[in-house]
């Protein structure tokens, strides 16, 4: 402080200080106690009570021949025309849970139009389907990039491929589709979707059969 | 039963989310009033009051509760700042190192500031105690903080002549211990029904269907969602927050996280009526919230589903960025609330929104989100816009400018400019340094004016305390990391000891008695006026950047 600081202000200023600081103090007991309560208690009392639904509280965890090969939740990439295709994903190579996240590119970005003129094409030679046709959602990557869904349209687009690819009939993969399709949440919540995952494994176990 | 059109699905959706959050209005509301003002403590809590040696009963005048606010803000910041930078050598870590210093320096500001704007990726750059002990931990406090403020000021209008406006170590154990803890067990319970994770999992690589590698990460997921939302937080245990199947697997879970972010807020006028002795009071600002919000939801929920824009129109919805389980309503709800709200968190990419969608996403934020706003930040930043709506009322109408009898001074309209003034400033400053640079022009990942409103979106956030962004922007640098540092700081707590001081002019005065000069307060007329100082106020400050950001993206239509 300076001395040309009148005495009074130095006395209220250095008052100041001193109230500060002593309700720093209080401030941090009652951070570390927050911290204990709200910081460990809250978390691992429920991380207990988890355990009384394992299931739900590890994310649905998926096994197939006795091991298991991802979560219900997340999607995932699938090499090969014989498989059902998720969206395209920008969540690091593809479907990087490590790597969650959205292209953020705008509505009016000229690279993200390209891009989608891209997919498009390629996705109607894949498909067999007109190139007007395509399902939007496989023109765009997801918020999270690990969207476990496709809408009903994307699923049926890509019936008469797989079954092409796997040698099955045709009408049984649509079959299949149409099983899988999960209307609205109570009806009326969300989207009508299909998870790729269980919609692969079912085709999986149909393929096994057949 | 048939299936629904989407119109009629998304419609029902909003009506169940309204049903919910009336049926806890009066309930809450009257609960929030009665544990936040009764002189008697919990055993419990007079056991932490005396560890803490503070007297419990003692009321304190504006100066002591803003210096508590303040020195308890400063050491959450200094702790928060500490536990990421050891992280390394904590329990938990998964292996994570120290977060760089202007990313701590950043990411301790938001959590305290109630902001959870996150430089950060939290799959890649925080452990699981982090998280739980860290930032979840300032997800409660921050929210208390808020609310504390909010009812302090409440007191203020209330009290006559006293000068004291409470007890913030009071307010702040009661709000963290009676209100949101307990609320957000039960949310994290339902939560966790719904199918939202909570374990201690690590990274585990597991060879996917097709024979690849995936490799999936848990954590302690359910608690933290249940406060992110609860709290008007915002900050995501992953980078892609409430989008991540983890964070919000179903529709169900999605509408159950609006409901969380908005019942609070939306109960606090309730509230406020009934500590004021004049439930009406509450209703009329209740009206205020919740008219501009549903013309807001209304005009995202349209640009969303019209889907306008050189990229939807080629693709034939505006889906990029967007979930297939939640579609364009549940996602345009979900943008509504967070914005409305100082909450921040996502289910959708705004980046990706239509210009008119993702601008009025944006103009939500830059009202302040009073709409219904943060917890405790809404209920104090309506009621300083109602201040300034007497204000200008009275200068209309020739009246006494006063508000619940308290009258409106030099004083008191000085400390309400300077509330509205402190915001703009840090968030239009901002900006401008941010756009006076080609290195920090290359931050941008859009061009254009596209480019522009990202920028100002994330300026807006740190200063709003929302938390969420156009996401393209690439801020973790040096610079963005301290100024929107910065930018939150101010932008939490300037206001914020503005409202406190507010609070001390209003503890002095004794009411007036209501005369026949007096503007009636609760009243749809005074709604009204109330609500055209809102937007007005926020329209005159920023309409000049508006008009070069999302406007002229929406006028032109063509790709940039």
């Amino acid at each position: 402080m300076s001395t040309s600081t009148p005495p009074a202000l130095r006395t209220r200023s250095g008052a100041t200080a001193a109230a500060f600081l002593r309700q720093a103090r209080t401030g941090l007991l009652l951070l570390l106690a927050a911290t204990l309560v709200c910081g460990l208690l809250y978390p691992l009392a429920l991380v207990a009570a988890g355990r009384l639904v394992p299931g739900r509280a590890d994310g649905q965890l998926v096994r197939h021949d006795g091991r298991v090969v991802g979560s219900a939740l997340l999607g995932q990439s699938f090499e090969g025309a014989q498989w059902f295709q998720p969206r395209p994903s920008v969540a690091g190579e593809g479907y990087d849970p490590l790597a969650s996240g959205a292209s953020n590119l705008g509505p009016s970005s000229a690279e993200l139009l390209a891009t989608v003129q891209q997919r498009r094409a390629e996705v109607a030679a894949r498909d067999g389907v007109a190139p007007a046709d395509v399902a939007p959602e496989a023109l765009t990557a997801s918020g999270s990039g690990l969207d476990p869904d496709v809408s009903p349209e994307l699923a049926r687009q890509q019936v008469q491929r797989v079954a092409r690819e796997r040698g099955l009939d045709e009408a049984a993969v649509a079959a299949l589709v149409e099983e899988h399709v999960q209307g609205r949440q109570w009806g009326f919540l969300g989207e009508p979707r299909v998870n790729v995952l269980q919609l692969n494994l079912a085709l999986e176990r149909l393929a096994g059969r057949g | 039963m048939p299936a629904l059109d989407d119109t009629t699905a998304g419609l029902l959706q909003i009506g169940l989310l309204v049903v919910l959050l009336a049926a806890v209005h009066v309930p809450l509301g009257d609960f929030l009033a009665r544990t936040l003002t009764s002189p008697r403590h919990l055993r419990a809590e007079r056991a932490l009051y005396r560890v803490l040696r503070v007297d419990g009963d003692a009321d304190t005048r504006w100066p002591t509760y803003a210096v508590s606010v303040l020195a308890f803000s400063t050491v959450s910041i200094l702790f928060l700042y500490t536990f990421l930078r050891l992280q390394r050598f904590l329990p938990l870590s998964l292996g994570m190192p120290a977060m760089e210093a202007t990313q701590a320096w950043n990411t301790a500001v938001s959590f305290t500031a109630n902001t959870n704007w996150q430089s950060y990726s939290g799959e890649a750059a925080v452990g699981h105690l982090v998280q739980m002990a860290g930032l979840a931990v300032q997800n409660f406090v921050s929210a208390a903080v808020g609310l504390s403020v909010a009812i302090a000021l409440v007191r203020g209008l209330v009290r006559a002549g006293t000068g004291t406006i409470g007890n913030f170590w009071v307010d702040l154990t009661r709000s963290t211990l009676r209100v949101l803890l307990p609320m957000a067990v039960v949310a994290a319970v339902l939560l966790l029904l719904c199918g939202v994770v909570q374990n201690l999992s690590g990274a585990t690589a597991h060879t996917t269907l097709a024979g690849g590698t995936q490799t999936v990460v848990g954590g302690p997921i359910a608690s933290q969602e249940a406060v992110k939302l609860l709290g008007t937080n915002g900050g995501g245990f992953f980078n892609a927050n409430s989008a991540h199947p983890f964070e919000n697997p179903t529709p169900l879970s999605n509408l159950l996280q609006v409901f969380l972010i908005l019942v609070i807020p939306s109960s606090l006028p309730r509230t406020f009526g009934t500590l004021v002795g004049d439930t009406r009071q509450g209703l009329a600002v209740l009206s205020v919230m919740g008219g501009i919000f549903a013309v807001s939801l209304a005009l995202t929920t349209w640009a969303e589903v019209h889907a306008g824009g050189a990229v939807p129109q080629a693709v034939g919805a505006a889906v990029e960025g967007k979930e297939t389980r939640f579609g364009e309503w549940a996602s345009a709800l979900f943008a509504t609330a967070t914005t409305s709200t100082s909450t921040g968190a996502v289910n959708s990419f705004h980046d990706s929104y239509t210009a008119l969608g993702g601008g009025v996403v944006l103009f939500n934020v830059l009202l302040g989100e009073v709409t219904p706003g943060g917890v405790g930040s809404g209920l104090y930043g309506i009621l300083v816009l109602a201040v300034i709506a007497v204000f200008v009322g009275g200068l209309m109408v020739g009246r006494t400018p006063e508000y619940l009898g308290k009258k409106i001074r030099q004083r008191e309209i000085t400390l309400a400019a300077l509330y509205l003034l402190a915001t703009p400033f840090a968030l239009l400053s901002g900006t401008a340094i941010a756009l006076s640079s080609e290195a920090t022009r290359s931050a941008l990942l859009n061009s254009g004016p596209h480019g522009l409103t990202e920028l100002m979106y994330g300026f807006a956030s740190a200063a709003n305390n929302n938390g969420s962004a156009f996401a393209g922007l690439g801020a973790n640098t040096p610079f963005y990391n301290t100024a929107l540092g910065l930018a939150m700081w101010i932008g939490r707590f300037v206001p914020m000891v503005l409202v406190i001081a507010l609070a001390g002019a209003f503890a002095r005065q004794r009411p007036a008695a209501p005369t026949a000069g007096t503007l009636p307060t609760r009243t749809p007329t005074f709604a009204g006026l109330h609500a055209t100082v809102v937007v007005v106020v926020t329209g005159l400050t920023f309409f000049p950047a508006l008009a070069l950001g999302p406007l002229a993206e929406a006028l032109s239509g063509a790709a940039s």
